[in-house]
């Protein structure tokens, strides 16, 4: 099957910077595609290079099978939702829905009648006559959804739309915009610097890092098996472990994640391993703690019921072996 | 760090400023109020003051007989306006204003967009140094310029003869109204002088409103499916509108009430601010002075009316 899209050894570059090297990606129809990774690690640039407001330095890109370097945004039946929204000023919600109906000269009373209907799809039916500087950011967010989606487009894509929300609203967009998805049947390609987000809402997901992807996978495939010490270390909150520590406890010397729910705290009479407790906090019904062991510093999330550590305390540190996972790039 | 002497509330620092400022935190409207006194009543007195003055002399009328100025209320001086002569004068005047704004604005456009989309850094200094220069040597200066230029023994017909195309000047020339003798007698030449000088009261507002269009919009359009020439008519030229208005509004009032240029390069027939002129100094016929003073305010605030209308400052 042709994939969605494709990115093919494409690179962008700013003068000395990379912003994507070499970069890899098949994105299949109909997925909700996340691009994970920290402020300036590429994911604006891959966007924007699919969308065609940037041409790859190198590299082929295909849309549906079709290429697409050279070909203007306008061109592209791929729409973006913007960071900021970029919403019309001196057009109000209705014609801003509207816009791309009315440049394909669809007549009035059809186009808003279209623009109505993805309105309602994000809830904001009645709010046609409003001037986006009328509305609050959640609300333009939903303008800018509704616009990006009135035409259908093959491919979405979406540029930490959810950043500017606050925590409440967003979780209730990451809903919203799964489900929405699901009903239009349209490849989301949603761009996020949050871990949570993107493991909770996409089929898979591209870590990004300095302009280049770690890895690709399932959410659970990131979560539980990390290829890179950086994938460990930025997607959610596994501990990175040196070669020594690893060796002392499978005898392989390679760099290993463990995932802070995997660790138990055990009595530290007779315990095989045992640490110092160094930091607490209290997290609702669990605790997560800090610990020092070994001079090897690891976090462990515990239930909150049956914990009654205090900092400087001495613990036994326990872990399923299989619970660690080796990583075979060094990086 | 360093720790501050004493508690946690820090004494009042000396002096009267230290006074003073505490006494304004606490009551800022004591600020503001005394900062907007002076300009309130520069504004109020002496400007607004004197158009009010201006306002009730064009109710006056002057006696034919005595030439004196009969201080009773009266529409008779503003029926005189009416008279073909004087009307004539009012419709010459907000025509050339009209072509002179028009001409501005699609002269100025191009520059402001270059300047504010693709200018930067010492390209941009370059181009402010380039619009603002003219501004700063003497108006009068410029105009006996062009009226040199425009001469007849002026550079520029030694051009159009040295590419011999004199003829086609001297065919321009024959046009009844717009042309005349020369060029520096011609509304022509009028229309050229004004348009050169006012150019840059346009260039600056347009410049402005076109930097503030957000780069972002112009990609959403793209996105949207818009053409770079759709992109521009539907986002970019909506959003600079009421720069090209604001500037427009300088040309146009410029224009309107202006009676130096016309005087050292034009013809002999007359636009408001020389009517004005003439009838507050030689004919002494002040109420009439005022009267035509009138006609540019009433023009401008139906202009403004018809601009809002049209939605020019739905960007705002
Ligand atoms: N137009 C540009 N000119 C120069 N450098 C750029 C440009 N756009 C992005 N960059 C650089 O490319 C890198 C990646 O940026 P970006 O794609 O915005 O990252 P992200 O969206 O992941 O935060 C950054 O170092 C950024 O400074
Ligand atoms: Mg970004």
């Amino acid at each position: 099957m042709t994939s969605a899209v494709s990115l093919q050894q494409v690179s962008r570059h700013f003068g000395a910077v990379r912003a994507m090297d070499s970069v890899d990606l098949e994105i299949a129809p109909g997925e909700f595609f996340a691009m994970l990774g920290p402020s300036g690690s590429g994911k604006t640039t891959c966007l924007r290079v699919i969308a065609g407001f940037e041409q790859p330095t190198s590299g082929h890109i295909e849309i549906f099978g079709e290429t697409a370097e050279g070909v203007p945004p306008y061109r592209r039946n791929v729409n973006t939702v913007f960071q900021d929204y970029a919403l019309f000023p001196h057009l109000n919600v209705l014609d801003n829905v509207a816009y791309s109906l009315m440049l394909r000269k669809v007549d009035k009373v059809d186009r808003h009648r279209q623009a109505e209907d993805a309105l309602a799809l994000v809830k904001l039916s009645g709010y046609g006559t409003r001037r986006p500087g009328q509305l609050s950011g959640g609300q333009r967010q939903r303008v800018a959804l509704a616009r990006a989606i009135v035409n259908r487009p093959k491919v979405l894509l979406l540029d930490e739309p959810l950043g500017a929300l606050d925590l409440k609203l967003r979780e209730r967009m990451q809903d919203e915009l799964k489900s929405l998805q699901r009903s239009l049947g349209i490849t989301f390609i949603f761009v996020t610097h949050d871990q949570g987000e993107a493991l909770s809402m996409a089929d898979r997901v591209a870590v990004f890092s300095d302009g280049k992807v770690m890895q690709v996978g399932t959410p659970e495939d990131i979560y539980n098996h990390p290829n890179s010490r950086f994938v460990a270390d930025f997607v959610g909150s596994s501990n990175v472990l040196p070669p020594d520590f690893t060796a002392a406890i499978t005898g392989q010397r390679a760099w290993a994640s463990l995932r802070p729910e995997a660790i138990r705290i055990t009595p530290s009479d007779g315990a095989a391993m045992q640490g110092r407790v160094v930091a607490r906090s209290f997290m609702g019904s669990t605790v997560r703690l800090g610990l020092d062991v070994n001079g090897v510093s690891l976090h462990a999330v515990v239930p909150a019921s049956t914990n009654t550590t205090a900092i400087g305390d001495t613990v036994g540190v326990a872990f399923a072996p299989e619970a660690l996972h080796l990583m075979g790039r060094e990086a | 760090m360093t720790a501050l002497e004493g508690g946690a509330i820090l004494p009042r620092r000396g002096g009267i400023f230290g006074a003073l400022s505490d006494a304004f935190w606490r009551h800022p409207k004591l600020l503001v109020f005394l900062m907007l006194t002076p300009p309130v009543l520069w504004l109020g007195i002496i400007y607004l003051g004197s158009l009010l003055a201006l306002l009730l002399q064009s109710f006056y009328s002057l006696d034919e007989f005595s030439g004196l100025v009969v201080p009773e209320f009266t529409l008779s001086t503003y029926a005189q306006l009416f008279r073909p002569s004087n009307f004539d004068i009012i419709v010459r005047t907000v025509l050339m204003a009209a072509v002179v704004t028009i001409a501005s604005g699609v002269v100025a456009f191009p520059i402001a967009y270059m300047a504010a989309r693709y200018a930067k850094g010492k390209w941009k200094a370059l181009f402010y140094l380039g619009v603002m220069l003219p501004l700063w040597s003497s108006y009068l200066v410029k105009v006996y310029a062009w009226k040199l230029i425009l001469a007849k023994e002026g550079i520029l017909n030694w051009v159009f003869e040295g590419l011999h195309l004199t003829p086609l000047l001297d065919a321009f020339l024959a046009i009844p109204v717009i042309g005349g003798n020369s060029l520096s007698v011609s509304y022509t030449g009028t229309f050229l002088v004004f348009l050169y000088i006012w150019l840059p009261y346009m260039i600056l507002p347009t410049q402005a409103a076109l930097e503030r269009v957000p780069v972002n919009l112009i990609d959403a359009s793209g996105d949207l499916g818009a053409t770079p020439s759709q992109t521009f008519w539907h986002v970019i030229f909506p959003l600079a509108l009421p720069g090209l208005v604001a500037g427009s509004i300088f040309t146009f009032s410029l224009t309107l009430g202006d009676y130096i240029i016309p005087n050292i390069v034009g013809s002999s027939r007359q636009i408001i601010g020389q009517a004005v002129y003439a009838q507050q100094g030689s004919a002494g016929n002040i109420p009439l002075a005022a009267a035509f003073t009138v006609v540019p305010i009433v023009i401008m605030g139906l202009y403004l009316w018809m601009a809002k209308r049209l939605g020019a400052f739905n960007a705002l």
